[in-house]
């Protein structure tokens, strides 16, 4: 294989917020305390006056930015994952997506990306607690390309958006040609022996799998399910036509994320699905984040022996 | 308008506060009575507002932080002619367009999602700070209840405020003494007002939250203050207007019998 190409999702975050924010006037931004994290300081360095450092104080930093989007302004809102969802949910929920309030709340250095820090900062619940608040957008990007096709459609899009934002360095992905349109799932491998939905970091692990399983004669379909909400069930339900197993790979809980979503989309379908994920338990701390992913069982290893034994 | 003039809207509020609680059922009767005052002065009097378009783009903005008192702004909303009055009849049924808490959605003139307690004053400073962008000198007006002062969010939002000096915002202070099961003091204490929230860079200013004039007066020094927010303590009683409801918890979220509810407008001279 060639040289694979790599995006950091956070530098790429970052950049096309402060591209974004020079084209539109009205865009402006928060940040807890960690905008050298989240990569917010790019636009914050540029455009002080809209810019505003809230504190270590994410509850108040929700609702205050549901305060600028009443003026017209586009809050675009940084912090930990953990921090911007679970710990100001009544805030996401009450003060913004009630009113269905034009905020985007940006979910860095998700999953268990933020290896070192351990549990305390690893989010593996903030899609099944984004997802299940009414009026609320769940964004997944693959890699760096998409996180700024995102960026722009978040612009663009009127109403509360959730971006998860991955802390490493990942293998480009996304077709630069395609546009990323909010609901819609991307093939960015196609087979049909078996379709892998996955989402995130969880795409290239996939994408190995395929190539594998390749080479013992499978056939395998791989799908960027990039938007965690809306869902198209029946982009996914056509996806799966005449597949022998369907396997979902996401680095979040099995609780919520996207194996809910693929489970709940091909109910009725006589298709065997194996969910890839983090079992109910918390993250913890470790020296690299492959080494991480490894425990988790979140790993092309793991994807392709799932396949065989579906198939065998 | 004349003081006598909005002690008459402040009157027919109270009367529409109690229409809307009814009989036999529950509704946050005291804590809507206590601000009645305040909110009759700000959309009377102080606030710019259109009376033919709720979101009149000059408008001053009024959020009611301490949400459950919704009954205060609706009669005041309706008092405008925002929607019917007949509306009032309809609070909290099924599909209603006044809901239990103010509900931006629903209910013209309601400027945010309110009554999660704590979340009032943040989004109050947020519209503040959009504001400020603007160069815009339209006015942010909060109330937030004493009991609501135990969310740490109000104390974030102080801090944020007085950082961002956002003197475009005064927030008024329903300093009634009681909380749902009873007297603050008792229960958690979080006094000292005026001196937690001058260490916090506020303005600090006291007044009886039931003399329109000093209400009046209050706002009119507050617009003075430049370079920090303002914070007028409004000194207040629970129920106030029907005298068996006055300082009773009991009525924080009560329900009237049909005496009750006959003797409430009695007091309040219908």
């Amino acid at each position: 294989m060639s040289t694979v190409s790599m995006h950091n999702q956070r530098k790429v975050y970052g950049e096309t917020l402060l591209a974004v924010g020079k084209e539109n006037p009205n865009i402006v931004a928060c940040d807890a305390d960690l905008s050298k994290s989240t990569m917010s300081y790019m636009f914050g360095n540029s455009f002080p006056e809209r810019f505003f450092e809230m504190g270590i104080a994410e509850a108040n930093m929700i609702s205050f930015a549901a305060g600028l989007s009443l003026t017209g302004k586009i809050p675009f809102v940084h912090s930990f994952a953990v921090f911007a969802s679970g710990r100001p949910y009544d805030q996401i929920r009450v003060s913004v997506c009630l009113g269905r309030l034009n905020v985007k709340i940006i979910g860095s250095s998700t999953g268990l990306s933020d290896f070192g820090d351990g549990s305390t900062h690893q989010s593996v619940e903030d899609v099944s607690l984004m997802r299940s608040i009414p009026n609320m957008t769940v964004l997944s990007p693959v890699d760096g390309i998409e996180v700024e096709k995102m960026v722009r459609k978040m612009v663009e899009y009127n109403g509360p958006v959730y971006l998860r934002v991955n802390r490493n360095d990942l293998p480009d992905v996304f077709d630069e040609n395609e546009t990323f349109e909010i609901g819609r799932s991307y093939v960015v491998r196609d087979g049909n022996d078996a379709v892998i939905f996955a989402t995130g970091v969880m795409i290239s692990k996939a994408l190995e799998a395929a190539e594998e399983l390749g080479k013992d004669g499978v056939s395998v379909r791989v799908v960027n399910v990039s938007t965690l909400k809306p869902v198209d069930e029946e982009q996914l339900r056509t996806l799966s036509h005449g597949a022998r197993v369907v396997v979902t790979a996401e680095e979040h809980s099995l609780i919520g994320g996207l194996a809910s979503i693929v489970t709940y989309a091909l109910r009725g379908l006589a298709i065997p699905i194996v969910p890839i994920g983090i079992q109910d338990s918390f993250g913890q701390s470790a020296l690299s984040y492959d080494e991480l992913l490894v425990h988790y069982g979140l790993t092309a290893e793991n994807i392709k022996k799932s396949v065989k034994e579906a198939i065998k | 308008m004349t003081i006598e003039r909005l002690s008459q809207k402040a009157r027919s509020m109270r009367r529409s506060i109690v229409r809307m609680v009814g009989v036999g059922k529950a509704g946050h009767l005291g804590g809507s009575l206590s601000i009645t005052d305040v909110v009759a002065a700000l959309y009377f009097s102080k606030m710019k507002l259109d009376k033919n378009n709720p979101r009149w783009e000059k408008r001053d903005y009024f959020l009611l932080s301490k949400g459950h008192a919704a009954l205060a702004q609706y009669a005041a909303l309706a008092e405008i002619g925002y929607f019917s009055e007949n509306e009032l009849d309809h609070v909290k049924s099924l599909e209603s367009m006044l809901q239990g808490h103010p509900d931006m959605s629903k209910t013209p003139g309601v400027e945010a999602n309110t009554g999660s307690l704590g979340q009032g004053l943040s989004i109050a400073c947020g519209i503040a700070a959009g504001l400020k962008i603007d160069k815009s000198n339209r006015q942010v007006y909060c109330v937030v209840g004493d009991g609501e002062l135990d969310e740490g969010q109000i104390w974030e939002a102080a801090m944020a405020a007085s950082f961002y000096k956002l003197d475009n915002l005064t927030a008024i202070l329903d300093n009634n003494g009681l909380m749902a099961t009873g007297v603050i003091a008792e229960r958690f204490d979080s006094s000292p007002l005026p001196e937690k929230w001058r260490s916090f860079g506020w303005w600090v200013h006291e007044i009886d939250g039931h003399a329109i004039k000093s209400i009046l007066e209050a706002l009119e020094e507050a617009d003075k203050v430049k370079g920090q927010p303002k914070m007028i303590i409004a000194h207040t009683v629970k129920g106030k207007g029907i005298p068996f409801a006055e300082n009773q918890p009991a009525f924080h979220n009560g329900i009237l019998t049909q005496e009750q509810y006959e003797l409430a407008l009695q007091e309040l001279g219908e």
